[in-house]
């Protein structure tokens, strides 16, 4: 009972971390930007795939991470150019579609390049053991590396929004545009940036992940509404609101999703495991509905 | 202004256009073949609950991605009430089916119409989810590979009509000519209620909420109607999805549905209340066409023997065919970059208007508030000024 206990409580900090990159990447491009991008799941699958490839190619999952993040950037600085500038000052709707659009047209390309199979990707023979932790409990090695991973990127990603001059900047730009172009500052130059980093956080999420889940079609489209939710609870636009955001849904999802299912006691029908599976969502309408500047930070 | 709404037909030539388009649908099954037939019936129901939709996103301004729920929940209220093999008459199934779907609409529109925006989006979205859930996890509608169910019967006063008794090609028939029914009602219902003070005042809101307000109206109720309303509609898309298919996953719930209606809307154009139909028929229409195509280059690649272009052009023929979704992407991309207002707004300068009448409206509210925050300026500075004289 302890050991399972234990093992999924950090499975939940570990998916909550994955879950962090995905959605302070969100978070920022909402928050300075100001577009709903549904099509960031995808981006996730795209990194997902994207270490599939080079490691099917080269062998070797350290390579497949930078150029995972390199081709997050690269695709990032397209994607902001081309399409996501010109709808900053569109409806919603508008800015929906485009995404739901882009989320086709990346699983279509996935499909055409790679096929609708599943794959699984192998761990580091390096990595492949388990660390003992207490005598009867012992979690698996990459699992750790993909918490300190995440770890480092998250305080990295904190450090350089809330603390240095081009965070600043940032953060300024989601204030107030006007004033930041006023001042002489390229505000054009700092959604690049945001957008570009957003993009690479989430393909560097899909390719730390790839090996846990392995990789399937539409492997993102579950992330993102949840990565949604951490976003509205961690408060919208807050890097550190969705830090600790993601570590509570990661948690709650997780432990409702393991033990959800011994919920199930006799004529509720399963009702009682599908509010398991829910409770993120509930705990999100509850949080907009009492306190819609979210739980976090609550720099709205 | 003029007495019509701006979402309807503002001539008698448009209504009589709209009146031909009615009867040539009417017409095409006695010229079109039974897969024909079938198909456009499924265009029909996306076309009714693009226009259930379309109360929400033209009518009052409001995206939701929560709205795949409603239609998605009333087809599983039919598997309910009327399980495989117990089929019951449409008369007990379609009350059934709207009733629950406007429930839910009432419960989850008071609750999210508390948010506005990029929020009300989310918990769209997060409803949406959590009915998807319901049908996904337990298993009360059949779990995640969906169910069969017995077909509401098409009676009245006692008299069943059983499509099985009419002759092979014509058994679609009682099908599409009641949804075709229902669309036409769909429809007329919707022009009438935005022809209403309570339509012109969801018009108020969509295009200035605060004066709306200001003005007394109780926004937030007018919200919750209109959403209701639309659950309702989509109710009865849902119900016909069921009439038609004898089928239901969970897919039907998904928010994808919902995206999907949003572009028929978009596609159509969402200036006018008709977009939607003409949305929903044009993209069924595309992509039939996207196949024909597809196969057509296909046999006409492989027609060139084994030569590079032959293969190139076989290749590309097999992703027009096969690759449904990307020409979706595709289409949606090219609406919202090229044809911003649908295919209702081509040549029409009707929506320009609606739209310059919007941005009138926040500009003067912007103009007034900058006015006053330069008066404030201005007095302050002169106060300043005489302080130092002083």
């Amino acid at each position: 009972m302890l050991p399972t206990l234990f093992s999924q409580l950090l499975n939940g900090i570990q998916y909550g971390l994955l879950l962090f990159l995905i959605a302070s990447g969100l978070t920022l491009i909402f928050g300075v930007l100001g577009v709903i991008n549904l099509a960031h799941g995808s981006l996730f699958m795209l990194g997902a795939y994207t270490a599939f490839l080079v490691v099917r190619a080269a062998g070797s999952l350290w390579l497949a991470l930078p150029v995972a993040i390199v081709f997050g950037a690269i695709l990032g600085v397209l994607l902001e150019r081309l399409l996501f500038r010109h709808f900053y000052r569109r409806e919603h709707l508008d800015q929906v579609l485009l995404t739901f659009a882009l989320i086709l047209i990346f699983e279509e390309v996935r499909s055409l390049v790679v096929g609708n199979d599943f794959h699984a990707v192998p761990v580091p023979a390096a990595l492949d053991f388990s660390v003992p932790v207490t005598s009867g409990f012992s979690y698996a090695a990459y699992r750790f590396v993909v918490i300190g991973v995440c770890l480092a990127l998250a305080l990295l990603l904190i450090w350089w929004v809330e603390r240095t001059r081009l965070g600043a900047t940032i953060r300024a730009v989601a204030e107030n545009r006007e004033m930041v172009d006023v001042l002489g500052i390229d505000a054009s130059r700092v959604h690049l940036t945001v957008f570009a980093v957003g993009t690479a956080l989430a393909m560097t999420a899909g390719a730390l992940a790839a090996p846990l889940t392995s990789v399937y079609p539409n492997m993102g489209d579950g992330l993102l509404i949840i990565s949604f939710v951490v976003v509205v609870i961690g408060g919208l636009g807050s890097v550190s609101g969705a830090f600790w955001s993601a570590l509570l849904i990661g948690l709650i999802d997780t432990l409702g999703k393991a033990y959800g299912p011994s919920l199930d006691v006799g004529g509720t029908g399963g009702l009682l495991a599908a509010a398991a599976s829910m409770s993120v969502y509930i705990l999100m309408v509850v949080v907009l509905l009492l306190r819609p500047s979210g739980l976090f930070g609550g720099r709205a | 202004m003029t007495d019509a709404s701006r979402m309807l037909p503002r001539s008698v030539v448009g209504w009589i256009g709209l009146g031909l388009g009615a009867l040539v649908l009417a017409g095409l099954p006695f010229v079109a073949s039974a897969y024909y037939v079938g198909l456009i019936t499924k265009a029909m129901i996306a076309a009714m609950f693009a226009l259930s939709l379309h109360l929400l996103v033209g009518g009052t301004g409001l995206v939701s991605l929560g709205h795949g729920a409603f239609y998605g929940l009333a087809a599983y209220v039919v598997y309910l009430v009327s399980p495989e093999g117990a089929p019951r008459p449409i008369w007990m199934t379609l009350p059934a089916a709207i009733t629950m779907a406007s429930l839910a609409a009432l419960l989850i529109g008071a609750l999210s119409l508390r948010t506005t925006g990029f929020f009300f989006l989310m918990v769209t979205l997060a409803f949406g989810q959590m009915i998807f859930f319901v049908f996904h996890d337990t298993k009360l509608g059949g779990g995640t590979d969906g169910a069969y169910l017995g077909k509401p019967l098409l009676s009245a006063f006692g008299l069943v009509l059983d499509p099985l008794s009419l002759p092979r090609s014509k058994r679609g028939w009682p099908v599409y000519y009641a949804v075709l029914f229902q669309l036409i009602a769909v429809y007329l219902f919707l022009a009438y209620l935005l022809s209403t003070l309570f339509g012109r005042t969801l018009e108020g809101i969509r295009i200035n909420e605060h004066r709306m307000r200001a003005l007394g109206f109780n926004t937030y109720a007018y919200k919750v109607a209109a959403f209701t309303i639309a659950g309702l509609l989509a109710g009865i898309a849902g119900h016909a999805w069921s009439l038609h298919t004898g089928f239901v996953n969970p897919e039907l719930v998904g928010w994808h549905k919902s995206a999907e209606a949003l572009l028929m809307i978009l596609l159509g154009g969402i200036n006018s209340l008709i977009g939607a139909v003409v949305g929903a028929l044009a993209y069924t229409a595309l992509g039939e066409f996207a196949q024909a195509a597809g196969a057509y280059l296909s046999a006409f690649g492989s027609s060139l023997g084994d030569s590079v272009a032959g293969r190139r052009i076989v290749a590309v023929g097999h992703v027009l065919s096969e690759r449904k979704l990307l020409i979706e992407g595709i289409v949606i991309l090219l609406t919202v970059l090229v044809l911003r207002n649908g295919i209702t707004g081509i040549g029409n300068r009707g929506w320009q208007e609606g739209l310059a009448v919007k941005n009138v409206a926040d500009d003067e509210c912007d103009d007034a508030r900058h006015r006053s925050a330069a008066e404030d300026g201005r007095k302050r500075i002169s106060r300043i000024g005489a302080r130092g004289n002083g």
